[in-house]
């Protein structure tokens, strides 16, 4: 049995217009229930931009801010800057920003973040396209996925955040998904206790932009998990530590033919995209190994 | 929680949410014969709505968007997917 929450539904209120079955709207709340009310929110323009407000509707009882998608990472070194002029050590200044914003158009600015080591938790849930416009691909998108620029599907792969993180040399990186939120919110807390950069990146079914039904995005999220698409990792003080052990590894036809935007990845794209996921799951098993010799 | 807790000034006319519940199609229902309440609904449902009340679990129905993800995680299937008339 859980331990049941109080009624208090925490810092997001209801009424967002996130779309029905929407994982960022399961990714904040656990997030900001984690970080409690002690936070700065930075929040570029996307998806989670309807948690820090449209118009008059504002979601987060938070203080925060609306950025740039290029400069999240950047807002959020100021903020905390100004804090530690301040003397104000206990503060969290989270950035929440979505793949298009991490990996594609504010690459530049979390790289810098991250090589000055400024003290911000930045947070990237990768929805793996640019959906709050309308599903552009991203480079966050997996080879052979249709997006409204890719419509034949994405002829190459995507970009690898967590490794790129990893050899900036961060304090504390990891990755996470909605299918495991015991896991998510251990992360979260575990961060948060940590001073430096840190980056966690965490899956995020979108059932618009995915082509799936609402319902499932938890067992897509699940899925993506036990297929070896989405690694569970820990990255802390240069080690490596994989987390639950997929357990259908090679095999994500399973996850892919639950989604329409892989209904053009047939044959070839589809054992092209398990060498893919066997070869990176073994590199990353000997990063552990090397991290524990 | 407190509201006058909170740092941020909520501006004259207060904190803007939209009615979400007239999104929905179809409505969750409890059947409370399979219903062992673990929670894992609650755990994962996207938007707060289920809550627990006299040891019951309770589905609040205001913002209720109906994604059907309580439904789809529910161990003893004791979520009853009701049309909404309209």
């Amino acid at each position: 049995m859980l331990k049941m929450m109080a009624a208090s539904k925490g810092l997001v209120t209801h009424g967002v217009s996130s779309c029905q079955g929407c994982g960022i709207e399961l990714i904040i709340r656990n997030v900001l229930d984690v970080l409690g009310e002690d936070t700065v929110l930075v929040i570029p323009p996307g998806c989670a931009a309807l948690f820090s407000g449209t118009g008059p509707e504002a979601a987060v009882k938070l203080a925060g801010i609306q950025g740039n998608l290029e400069n999240s990472a950047a807002i959020a070194s100021g903020i905390a800057a100004g804090f530690r002029h301040q003397g104000n050590e206990h503060t969290t200044v989270c950035a929440f920003c979505g793949d298009g914003a991490t990996v594609d158009i504010g690459l530049q600015s979390l790289s810098g973040a991250m090589e000055r080591n400024e003290n911000i938790l930045y947070i990237c849930y990768d929805n793996e396209a640019y959906m709050n416009t309308g599903i552009q691909g991203s480079s966050s998108t997996p080879l052979g996925a249709s997006t409204t620029t890719t419509p034949a599907g994405k002829p190459v792969g995507s970009k690898d955040l967590i490794q790129i993180v990893m050899a900036h040399g961060v304090p504390y990186a990891a990755t996470a998904s909605v299918a495991d939120l015991g896991d998510l919110r251990r992360k979260v807390k575990k961060a948060k206790g940590i001073k430096g950069c840190r980056v966690l990146h965490i899956h995020c079914p979108c059932p618009t932009g995915w082509g799936y039904h609402s319902s499932k995005t938890i067992e897509l999220a699940r899925e993506g998990v036990d297929s070896g698409a989405w690694v569970l990792m820990e990255y802390e003080n240069g080690r490596v530590k994989l987390g639950r052990r997929p357990s259908k590894l090679g095999h994500a036809e399973d996850y892919m033919k639950l989604q329409k935007r892989f209904r053009t990845a047939v044959g070839e794209l589809t054992a092209q995209t398990n060498e893919r996921i066997i070869s990176r799951y073994e590199y990353l098993e000997k990063l552990e190994r090397l991290g524990g010799e | 929680m407190n509201d006058n807790e909170y740092r941020v000034v909520w501006g004259k006319s207060g904190l803007y949410t939209l009615e979400t519940s007239a999104w929905r199609t179809f409505r969750p229902q409890i059947d409370y014969s399979k219903c062992v309440g673990c929670g894992t609904c609650l755990l994962y449902c996207p938007l707060c709505c289920i809550g627990k009340a006299d040891g019951r679990i309770v589905i609040d129905l205001s913002y209720c968007k109906g994604c059907g993800i309580c439904r789809e995680e529910c161990p003893k299937q004791a979520i009853d997917w009701i049309k909404e008339a309209r």
